[in-house]
């Protein structure tokens, strides 16, 4: 069972990022960590891998700058090993763009199954993995809270609006996983200094077979115009309770005549 | 060339179409001159009525797709009609689970890009704006196509308001599924499995009341349910309370879950992570209860109370009780 999992570098959410000015690229400053997103579907591919008995989990990634933090973060839950594509020409992609140089990776691995978060914390389209299944030519499975494989098929909790279905396909294919489908792991110390060694191939757009017109800004034939903060909601009485702060919040509801 | 034909891809909710399909349809009217929608599943023809009264000429039936999840046979569907010369100027998809498969299937095929999260939609001259809201609201972007039509926009729900514009029903058309998917469209449903919820719906309610990890635990959390309901009011919860199992996904206001913007919010130790604002910051009254003085949410709280929430809360419930 080997199983690949694309994963995203990303800005720490702490320190929330911001659209430049007059690129309106996705400003990343500082080191890029895992995206916590990813967290889960690394923890899924690990426990499905152990489950099988045996097989590789791959990640995979598309960051500026050879950025390796957040996949050695990755490397040291457990993962075998990684490709991490990077080159100047993928500024300024978009999903598609992204799915397209993931999918040419990815067929490099040949996985069983293919694992992405439903959305990235920091652009969250949410369309990549589906972009993605489309041009591997696999099927897909959204939104799942619970996987198990058998039988060579990869049966899904998937979420719905009204609760959630049973959805089942063959292998290959691709599985977008939510937050809290499992409990990730803490790399252990023993995990961290495996990490360092484990293999790591960086490749370039070119080396894809990809030509760069297809990629970054050019292939992601969308432009943003603007970059606007937003009106600010004004912030408005704020009271410290001292055993009678529940008086103001009936006061409030009572003067919206809402009950 | 000026925006001339927009489809809405046409999403069901309790039967009828579901009411982001309308607001898109809604939108779709002022933006273009032809309005079309696309639609799935059994018996279409008993939507024509609504989608036309809402602005639609012709609703395109992809038909009965039995137990395919529906991103693959839509999408190429669709595709299929686009490419045989039918192709519209703009398609609006809803944000939902299925829209999103099908907005992503979509663009693949047609290697065409898609804007998503779009939460507001302009004309301007040939062209077409979208805005998006980055950083959990804290910044607009704004937003455009520079390649060829069909525009691909996926959209938040209660972006525009729907408004009928009592024209007949739409003219019903087939549009087939090609046969040559193959093993793209093995994906099926074996069972689905309805999560009951009583009270009002989280995204119609005028009152929202949520919870967050200040909470403390699921015994607790049952204070805000307590609340809700005595107000008339709908349960919300942040992504982690879902994700610890308290309650459903359908309870999830934010980034992932969905937008709410009643008359008024109440949010009991949620401390207003982008992720969360996203969701509810456009709701007309918000009022926070939280420990932390610092915490986001009361930049964006009409009421804020900085306390503990099992301090506050019992003492809310029964000052309402009492009131009657």
């Amino acid at each position: 069972m080997n199983v690949a999992v694309c994963v995203k570098q990303i800005p720490d959410p702490a320190a929330p990022g911001s659209l430049d000015p007059s690129t309106h690229n996705l400003v990343r400053q500082g080191k890029l960590i895992l995206d916590d997103s990813d967290s889960y579907g690394v923890e899924m591919a690990l426990q499905l891998a152990e489950q099988a008995g045996g097989g590789e989990v791959t990640l995979v990634s598309m960051a500026p700058a050879g950025e390796t933090s957040g996949l050695r973060t990755a490397l040291a839950m457990g993962a075998a090993k990684a490709i991490l594509v990077s080159d100047d020409a993928l500024a300024g992609s978009d999903a598609l763009s992204t799915a397209k140089v993931l999918a040419k990776a990815i067929e490099r691995a040949q996985p069983d199954l293919v694992l992405a978060a439903t959305e990235s914390t920091d652009g969250y389209t949410g369309t990549m993995p589906v972009q993605l299944a489309e041009l591997l030519g696999m099927p897909s499975i959204t939104f799942a809270k619970k996987v198990s494989i058998s039988d060579g098929a990869v049966r899904v909790e998937r979420q719905t609006e009204a609760g959630y279905d049973d959805v089942q396909c063959p292998l290959p294919a691709v599985v977008t996983v939510t937050a809290g489908v499992v409990e990730p792991r803490y790399p252990s110390f023993k995990g961290i200094m495996a990490a360092k060694s484990k293999p790591l191939e960086q490749l370039t757009v070119s080396d894809l077979g990809l030509t760069s017109d297809v990629v970054g800004a050019t292939g992601a034939r969308q432009e943003v115009t603007e970059v606007t903060a937003a009106a600010d909601r004004q912030a408005g009485e704020k009271v410290v309770d001292e055993g009678d702060a529940h008086e103001n919040i009936v006061r409030f509801i009572e003067q919206l005549k809402l009950v | 060339m000026p925006i001339d034909k927009i489809w809405v891809l046409a999403e069901r909710a309790d039967g009828g179409p579901s009411s982001t399909t309308l607001e898109l349809l809604t939108q779709a009217r002022s933006m273009g001159t032809t309005v079309e929608a696309v639609a799935w599943g059994p018996a279409t023809s008993e939507l024509a009525g609504t989608l036309g009264d809402y602005g639609a000429s012709t609703v395109y039936d992809v038909g009965d797709i039995g137990d395919a999840l529906p991103g693959v046979p839509v999408a190429a569907a669709a595709a299929s009609l686009i490419k045989s010369g039918n192709a519209p100027d703009v398609f609006l998809i809803p944000a939902s689970f299925d829209g999103r498969d099908i907005a992503g299937r979509l663009s693949a095929r047609l290697d065409t890009p898609v804007l998503t999260n779009v939460v507001g939609l302009a004309v301007e001259g040939d062209g077409v704006l979208s805005q998006h809201a980055n950083f959990g609201g804290m910044q607009m972007a704004t937003a455009r196509f520079t390649g060829g039509r069909p525009w691909l926009f996926v959209v938040r729900a209660k972006t525009f308001a729907a408004e009928p514009a009592g024209s007949g029903p739409a003219q019903v058309q087939a549009a087939s599924v090609p046969s040559d998917l193959g093993v793209l469209n093995t994906a099926k449903v074996l069972e689905r499995h309805v999560e009951e919820r009583t009270g009002p719906k989280l995204d119609e309610a005028d009152i929202v009341v949520a919870g967050g990890r200040g909470m403390g635990s699921a015994e607790d959390f049952a204070m805000v349910e307590e609340l809700a309901k005595l107000l008339n009011g709908a349960v919300g919860a942040t992504r982690a309370i879902v994700d610890a199992g308290w309650v459903p996904f359908s309870y999830q206001v934010g980034q992932t879950g969905k937008t709410v913007k009643p008359a008024l919010y109440i949010a009991c130790g949620i401390s207003g992570a982008t992720q969360h604002l996203v969701g509810m910051k456009d709701a007309k009254s918000i009022v926070a209860v939280n420990k932390d003085e610092n915490a986001p949410i009361f930049s964006v709280s009409d009421l804020g109370v900085v306390g503990d929430v099992h301090q506050v809360l019992p003492k809310l419930i029964e000052a309402l009780k009492a009131r009657g």
